[in-house]
């Protein structure tokens, strides 16, 4: 409990607000490394999983790719991308670890939200004579997008966790300190930093929780509506949930649910 | 006009949907495929715009090759409605109306306001205009399906078993519909069917089909109920059954027909329009 205390002041205490060596320069770093991490990310993942999702080609090899790289260890890695890459390069090195880390759930996302349309919709597109661009842009972009920010939440979670061991390289972010305090044997700063993290996580998801439910398409939302008004003794809040087609939020809802 | 001329069809897994299928189906009429599951009759339809390209032989609209026309271009042109209406779920009912001709580049406008004159066409209220798909009853949405299957005034309209997931009461309210539309719209309908009284009801032409797209008999109403050309087509249209086969039996309060199980069927009355 004492620990407790002492990370909870050593949190509040002014020094941490003050110089080049501030908490919130530490956390405006670690919330940079993620950012620009998952945003090479999707860049890089949201085009290939259209692609899969679209075309129901390579689907199997990017399952299984994704599969893989899940299961990298994400401090080995990091490390062998400094060696490989050079050790002046440990910027490069730590963003492509973390670009390798963040892509999987993302390129998940992107084909599965494609994927989970029902067929019948799609076809109907292709056969009233929409385009092939035209069928992605106005009917499974808009209606994948609630697993693909899905794909991104899970993404921005792990970097944000990961960013941790930058510190580890001498890149900076929240985990200096606790890398610092590793070795100093100064436990309330590291305490105290595994809490901002914590935090900065919880944050994160939040938003993009909020997020998520916002970009249900509408009809798809009024959809959902009427079948809990059909079964009123659903919780309220299941209203604004994603609709059935999109399974994976819908257990996570439920799970908080109950 | 649509031609089939020696038309197959040979999917990638070796199934042999359609057979050498060759027929005319004239202007301005409507003409139903009818055939169990299997019997290619989605397939031919699905000919007609592009949605399947024939393994052999041709497919001509008014004289022109389906092929030498890009499958998009095509299929602007033709209205195609499906089974379970197909609309889009996150688009407002006047946006679904309206996809044809906003792809076409008609002004949004221009678009919308026909979209709501097509709302009446089909018998639905203008206040339906801004809800969604799913707010929709089964009955009402298929309604929309055809609106926007009417929305770029095609003079084809392809109709793929679009009632079958609809309970018999709207069915039949939506086979009514149809038949007043096509009488006042006067397109080139092809309707595709597994039950056999909504083609009678519905075709001008009824072409029945055996596994393969293999014709088993073409003609009017009337002409197959009289003349069933082999068994199939007498079991398919139930005359074998009975259902069909009415005689007249003298009551003592007048003539009634009774089918082969001897239930009362209806009246024998007499009609100046009889065909």
């Amino acid at each position: 409990m004492n620990l407790f205390l002492d990370a909870i002041a050593w949190l509040v205490a002014p020094e941490q607000y003050a110089g080049a060596d501030s908490l919130p320069a530490r956390i405006g770093e670690h919330l940079f490394f993620t950012f620009v991490s998952v945003l090479v990310a999707a860049l890089i993942a949201i085009p290939l999983g259209y692609l899969i999702g679209h075309t129901g080609t390579g689907r199997s090899l990017a399952i299984g790719l994704a599969g893989a790289a899940r299961a990298l260890p994400s401090f080995g890695l990091i490390l062998l991308l400094v060696l490989v890459i050079g050790v002046t390069q440990r910027p490069l090195a730590a963003f492509t670890a973390f670009v390798l880390l963040a892509i999987p759930s993302i390129l998940a996302g992107a084909y599965s939200g494609l994927e989970a349309i029902d067929r019948r919709v799609i076809d109907a597109a292709r056969a009233v004579g929409m385009t092939e661009w035209q069928i992605l842009w106005k009917v499974e972009v808009p209606l994948g997008l609630p697993l693909l920010v899905g794909g991104i939440r899970s993404a921005a979670l792990q970097v944000v966790a990961t960013v941790t061991l930058a510190a580890y390289i001498g890149l900076g972010g929240v985990g200096l300190y606790i890398i610092r305090g590793l070795a100093l044997r100064e436990f309330a700063p590291m305490l105290g930093a595994a809490i901002v993290i914590v935090a900065l996580a919880l944050a994160i998801d939040g938003a993009f929780a909020g997020l998520q439910r916002l970009l249900v398409p509408r009809g798809v939302a009024a959809g959902r509506t009427t079948i809990d008004r059909a079964r009123p003794s659903r919780p309220r809040t299941a209203a604004v949930s994603p609709a059935p087609s999109v399974p994976t939020i819908t257990k996570r809802e439920n799970n908080v649910h109950s | 006009m649509i031609e089939f001329r020696s038309v197959s069809k040979q999917f990638p897994d070796g199934t042999v949907a359609v057979h050498d299928f060759s027929h005319v189906l004239p202007t301005g009429k409507a003409t139903v495929l009818v055939g169990s599951s299997g019997s290619g009759k989605t397939t031919l339809l699905r000919m007609i715009n592009r949605m399947v390209d024939p393994s052999s032989g041709t497919v001509a609209i008014d004289d022109e090759d389906v092929q030498a026309v890009e499958p998009v271009t095509l299929r602007r042109r033709i209205g195609y409605v499906m089974q379970n209406s197909g609309l889009m779920p996150h688009f407002k009912v006047v946006d679904n109306i309206a996809t044809v001709p906003m792809l076409s580049g008609v002004p949004k406008k221009a678009a919308r306001d026909r979209a709501l004159e097509l709302l009446d066409t089909v018998g639905l209220s203008r206040e339906l205009a801004d809800r969604y798909p799913s707010q929709l009853s089964g009955g009402q949405q298929q309604r929309v399906g055809v609106a926007r299957g009417l929305a770029a005034d095609p003079n084809i309209l392809l109709m793929d078993e679009p009632f079958g997931a609809v309970d018999p009461i709207v069915r039949s309210e939506l086979q009514q519909e149809t038949l007043r539309l096509q009488r006042d719209l006067d397109k080139t309908v092809v309707f595709v069917t597994h039950d056999i009284d909504e083609a009678f009801l519905l075709g001008d032409q009824v072409v029945i089909l055996e596994k393969g797209a293999r014709i088993a008999q073409i003609g009017t109403p009337a002409e197959i109920l009289a003349n069933p050309a082999s068994d199939f087509v007498a079991s398919f249209v139930g005359a074998d059954r009975g259902k069909r086969a009415l005689s007249i039996v003298e009551t003592a309060n007048g003539r009634v027909l009774i089918d082969a199980e001897g239930r009362a069927a209806g009246v024998l009355v007499d009609r100046a329009d009889a065909p």
